[in-house]
């Protein structure tokens, strides 16, 4: 009876010789049990570890399929309201533009939903004469209305559509997207009839087909939307299966949140015959060495980012799949000019010239390129060289600052929100400790409130990074003028702002950019941001992929890449 | 009776010592744990050791030989340096959390199990509503909160230890070695005022079997007082599951500051700990192997030879064990 | 029994209840909101605007009964806005099975693996057996899990290309096998301690010497008596420790990429995505609740006396 109870009082002690005197093993012993199980378990094991007869990539390799990781779950497919790449990855798949990319040159302005196009003699008038046969993946016709559709969605205040800011090159589109004018009509785009799209700029815009490239200067169709709610509605369900419908040589088939989202060939595409994939599988894998173990373990054809820590492995054990190539951006710190200390020039160019970024890109950023100014060199635009490594300099700077050998220098922190970045930002801490005696923490924050601190300027000094949207200067030089949403420094110059303007109503290309030099010039003088160094696009990819070339924008059309089985 | 008590609880514990000296796994480990510790805490005062946080760029990701013990990392700091600096800020961090949390989860749960009743529903309720909390949000407005009390505290200490004429070069480098120290201890010890609650449950569970048993009862009708037989008779009976608990603990705490790392409010860079060691070696294991394999190393030594120890100790002190 | 069940079922409304209430309010005192972590800044007078749409610009107070009436009178979880546009019912749709399974998978291998080994441990107590079985068990706790998982995937899926190191297709168990390994091994590790540390407590006492002297054979002996009173710690365990699992597993989802709630809840903090975090909140409570709720049931089976004592 009592020995039902497990919690038996038991004052007096038993012994542990006893205890196991009793316990003698016998061949019914629970080791053995386990012992018959795993044997039992191991065939069962073997089972499934033979159902994986073929990699993933081999299986895609047959059925056509491509598979590619893509860092980030797309906030939403409705391009109008997104404005990140992982989203635009996608979205180009699933949507074309008046002019499409271009598989091997990154000037090139193949045909898109337009077949042609011209412009008046000052560059602010263009006609585009779309595809005849251009058709919605249902089958309706795409129709200039649907890009007049478009524009006035993105730019419509109650939409609010986070880029809108795209379309101000349009006449009037600032204006009507601020409030200042209601009427659509007086924005520059028109239909002229279904097929013919005509277009009017604020300003000479030379490189206009390339940001028509851009996913906000997209169509979307204007029946679908209609159909799920009014044009201004934020977010109806027309860009949910399976209800989506776009323009570009795929379509939507398959959508689960972190998991997967799958596009198959769209049919009805006007160039249907030359795309060369029979789908697209778009992996949203946030961590760059889960990604990077995916590819090895033949999961992907591609991956988004290769941590620049495992570029050396990569070079030695993978280099039939490592590819290094120069992508049209830069990282640099940005400095809070409000903060005491950081409001003088004199202390921020001491920081800069304390920086040895050669060593930072040949031991850590590999690949990266040492900046020398802020904007990456493209097409005819080479800015001054005017960043340098001086220690000396950097210390006699900081004692006319008034902060002789550091002493008295306020503890300011760095803010990185990415794990991947903190190896340099150490680099540089040690750095400026080294050189002017600063200590300077690093705080890692999670995105949301890396964002937020910047904006409400709570920040001493933060990382950044800026990839240009199209290529030209200004996708750069904008960022620094007043108000601009991503300035965020507390630092503008009227006199830079001039320049810019100036720059704008330059015809003449040539001298359009050495206005812009100047701008930038005055911008590395004073140093509201450091630049550290220019980005390299490091990735893998499978070498049956082929129509991939190395691309400075990195946006390549989706319907050349084919996959040699 | 009480006079009987005590002189029982003496030989007790004068048993357990005897005993666990005869064990011969509890006694390597109680060895590993003190050499471990010794290095981690006096290593750092005797200067020979490399700057854990000076960097050698081009002498990145060297294998182990005579000048680096242990490597180099992925900037060409020594790795041997930051294990021991980074064991100093783990171990503390460990135990802080751990000694506050089992002391509120223990009485918590002693009482709770004890009272029973409508108390205890009450009680392990508010543990429901807690355990249900996410706790990740709650860390990190703690963080918040504490992150201008944990500044101004390193400020002080500082002060503490240096002169008003020092250089700032001696400055720097009395802050790089407290300050580690003094942003983390605040908020894990808050951290262990919140993670009381698995201790708190099984130490309830414990209570409530031995509650029923006899000499309890027994007690209760020589008219000693409820306080008495709770922390003078129950939990005593009940100290092995604790200290197994206690021993799983401080890992758990461990793996968690490396966690905190990772959303900006463990230990920030250029220090380390174990776990950011770790975690930052998992992460560039192909390229460099060493950055993985010996912090492992030591924080698994470390936490085997405190399993095997609170193994060790729970035989000791269990009264039901072997009497020789 | 049913007087019990029933008020602990009110209990369990009570505590969903102070649940919501607490995590809408701390979430609001979170820095930052979602409609200013995009990666690019959206302009201040098109952010007024999307906040209006979402009523974010009315007061906490005003905004948490609406909050409330939505959950209670409408039975409406709200749309996501981090995935905007989104019913946060077809989110948690989609992600509760993935980490449910993943939580079974990894329960199992840990029940497999944890209850034997320290079932074995406490009968062979201090010999070479009990110190592999705790050797092994170890493993689970000193080795972390973001060491475990990059290294299994490294070793199965980089160099034997056997098993993936990414992905959750519940189609293909190819992909369980990893993910649940990790995840399962650090329960596991502790079960097997926590069975053995209640084994060892009921081997040591006189019913077992009782049992021999009336002739019980040892295997039946361990089975038929020890194991249901051994077992006490561990299930008092397994019931939380499964609700942990499942909520536990964002390290596991973030090495493997799966679609997981972890993730979910992870991102939602990050950019102050309140329906979301709110509907995940209250899913962890709710199971933690159940859990729990089985667990005492279970103790009450295993312990009858406690049976008396609610």
């Amino acid at each position: 009876m009592q020995a039902r109870h497990p919690y038996k009082a038991s004052q007096n002690f038993s012994t542990g010789k006893n205890s196991t005197a009793i316990l003698a093993p016998s061949h019914k012993n629970p080791a053995v049990m386990l012992r018959r199980l795993i044997i039992l378990l191991l065939p069962a094991l073997g089972f499934l570890v033979s159902c994986q007869k073929e990699t993933q990539v081999e299986r895609a390799n047959r059925e056509g399929i491509f598979l590619t990781g893509n860092s980030a779950e797309p906030k939403s497919l409705d391009l109008q309201q997104v404005t990140g790449v992982p989203e635009g990855k996608i979205i180009t798949s699933l949507f074309e533009g008046l002019v499409a990319d271009d598989p091997e040159n990154d000037d090139g302005t193949p045909p898109g939903a337009a077949t042609s196009w011209e412009h008046n003699d000052d560059l602010t008038e263009w006609t585009f004469h779309l595809q005849p046969e251009g058709r919605w993946s249902d089958g309706v016709p795409v129709t200039a209305d649907d890009f007049v559709f478009a524009y006035n969605r993105l730019l419509h205040p109650d939409f609010a559509g986070p880029y809108a800011e795209m379309l101000y090159f349009l006449k009037n589109a600032e204006e009507f997207n601020k409030g200042k004018i209601t009427d659509f009509s007086q924005v520059g785009v028109k239909a002229i009839d279904d097929h013919t799209l005509f277009v009017k700029l604020r300003e000479p815009v030379p490189f206009l087909p390339s940001l028509t490239r851009h996913y906000t200067w997209f169509p979307v169709p204007k029946h679908v939307i209609l159909k799920f709610g009014k044009m201004q509605d934020r977010f109806t369900d027309w860009s949910v299966l399976p209800n989506m419908v776009g323009n570009g040589p795929f379509k939507l088939k398959t959508w689960r949140f972190h998991d997967v989202i799958e596009v198959e060939r769209n049919t009805y595409y006007w160039d249907a015959k030359n795309v060369g994939l029979n789908g697209i599988r778009f992996f949203p894998i946030e961590n760059p060495f889960t990604e990077t173990r995916a590819f090895l373990s033949g999961q992907l054809h591609n991956i988004y980012t290769l941590p620049s820590d495992l570029i050396p492995a990569a070079k030695k054990e993978y280099p039939q799949y490592l590819h290094q190539e120069p992508y049209v951006g830069t990282v640099f710190v940005r400095l809070n000019t409000t903060r005491k200390g950081l409001d003088n020039e004199k202390v921020r160019n001491a920081l800069s010239l304390a920086l040895d970024r050669e060593s930072i890109c040949k031991y850590i950023m590999e690949g990266y390129t040492p900046t020398t100014s802020f904007v990456p060199k493209m097409g005819a635009y080479e800015p001054e060289p005017v960043l340098s490594f001086n220690p000396e300099k950097a210390r006699a700077l900081l004692a006319e600052a008034g902060y002789p050998d550091g002493k008295g220098f306020p503890r300011f922190s760095v803010l990185i929100s990415k794990p991947d970045a903190k190896a340099s930002i150490e680099a540089m801490q040690a750095m400026w400790r080294k050189h002017l005696n600063i200590l300077v923490d690093i705080q890692i924050k999670d995105w949301g409130s890396f964002v937020t601190a910047q904006q409400n300027l709570d920040f001493d000094i933060a990382v950044g990074g800026w990839i240009g949207d199209y290529l030209d200067p200004t996708t750069f030089l904008n960022l620094w003028t007043k108000g601009n949403g991503n300035n965020n420094t507390g630092w503008s110059d009227p006199a830079y702002e001039a320049l810019l303007s100036e720059a704008a109503l330059t015809a003449d290309a040539a001298k359009r950019l050495e206005i812009l030099k100047r701008a930038e010039l005055m911008v590395m003088k004073a140093q509201p941001i450091i630049p550290v160094s220019w980005y390299s696009r490091n990735y893998l990819l499978r070498p049956e992929v082929k129509g991939w070339h190395p691309l400075l924008l990195d946006n390549h059309p989706w319907k050349s890449i084919r996959l040699e089985k | 009776m009480s006079a009987v008590t005590a002189e029982k609880n003496n030989s007790l514990w004068s048993d357990a010592r005897h005993r666990l000296m005869r064990n011969r796994a509890a006694l390597i480990s109680l060895i590993v744990l003190t050499v471990i510790i010794f290095c981690c805490l006096v290593l750092p005062l005797l200067g020979f050791l490399h700057d854990p946080n000076a960097q050698a760029l081009p002498d990145k990701n060297l294998a182990p030989s005579g000048a680096h013990w242990f490597g180099t990392d992925n900037l060409g700091r020594d790795i041997f340096a930051r294990v021991v600096y980074g064991g100093r800020i783990s171990i503390a961090v460990g135990l802080i959390t751990t000694l506050v949390s089992v002391t509120i989860g223990v009485c918590y749960g002693a009482i709770s199990g004890y009272v029973s009743g409508r108390t205890d529903a009450i009680m392990m309720r508010i543990v429901d509503i807690l355990y249900a909390l996410p706790f990740l949000i709650i860390v990190i407005l703690l963080g918040k909160t504490i992150e201008p009390a944990t500044a101004k505290l390193t400020d002080t200490v500082v002060g503490w230890f240096t002169s008003a004429d020092a250089s700032v070069e001696s400055i720097n480098a009395t802050r790089a070695w407290i300050e580690p120290i003094t942003t983390l201890v605040p908020l894990f010890v808050a951290i262990g005022a919140l993670s009381w609650l698995t201790v708190s449950r099984i130490v309830r569970a414990q209570v409530q079997g031995v509650a029923k048993q006899e000499f309890v009862e027994a007690a209760r009708s020589l008219g000693l007082g409820n306080f008495r037989i709770l922390f003078r008779h129950i939990l005593p009976n009940t100290l092995g599951p604790i200290i197994v608990y206690t021993t799983l603990t401080i890992p758990s705490v461990m793996l968690f500051e490396a966690t905190l790392s990772f959303l900006g409010m463990g230990v920030k860079p250029p220090y380390a700990s174990w776990g950011n060691l770790i975690n930052e070696g998992a992460n560039l294991m192909l390229s460099n192997i060493w950055l993985l394999f010996f912090p492992t190393l030591l924080f698994s030594a470390t936490l085997f030879a405190l399993n095997f120890l609170g193994d060790g100790l729970r035989d000791a002190l269990d009264p039901r064990s072997a009497k020789d | 029994m049913l007087a019990n069940i029933f008020s602990r079922l009110l209990q369990g409304l009570l505590v969903l209840f102070v649940l919501f209430t607490v995590t809408f309010f701390l979430i609001k005192a979170l820095p930052g909101g979602p409609f200013k972590s995009t990666e690019r800044a959206i302009p201040e007078h098109i952010r007024a605007k999307i906040e209006a749409y979402y009523g974010l610009d009315k007061p906490t107070a005003v905004q948490y009964v609406i909050q409330l009436k939505n959950y209670i009178i409408n039975q409406d979880l709200g749309t996501s806005l981090r995935l905007e546009g989104r019913q946060v019912s077809e989110i948690i749709g989609q992600a509760f099975p993935v980490s449910c399974m993943l939580g079974v998978v990894a329960m199992m291998v840990a029940i497999v693996i944890g209850i034997p080994l320290g079932v074995i441990a406490a009968w062979k107590k201090n010999s070479w057996m009990d110190y592999s079985a705790m050797a092994v068990a170890m493993i689970g706790i000193c080795i972390p899990s973001f060491v475990v998982g990059p290294v299994l995937a490294d070793q199965f899926g980089r160099r034997m290309s056997l098993l993936p190191a990414m992905g959750w297709d519940a189609t293909h168990p190819t992909s369980w096998i990893l993910p649940s390994i990790t995840l399962g091994l650090a329960t596991a590790a502790y079960l097997s301690r926590l069975t053995r540390a209640g084994m060892l407590d009921i081997l040591n006492q006189d019913f077992t010497r009782t049992a021999r002297a009336k002739g019980v054979d040892s295997f039946r002996l361990l089975v038929r008596h020890c194991l249901r009173g051994g077992l006490i710690p561990a299930v008092a365990f397994i019931g939380p420790a499964f609700a942990a699992i499942i909520s536990g597993s964002v390290v596991i989802e973030s090495i493997f990429a799966m679609p997981g709630l972890g993730l979910h809840f992870i991102k939602a903090i990050q950019v102050g995505d309140a329906p979301v975090i709110l509907g995940i909140v209250l899913l962890y409570g709710l199971l933690i609740i159940t859990a729990n709720f089985i667990t005492d049931l279970l103790g009450m089976w295993l312990n009858p006396r406690l049976r008396g004592n609610r």
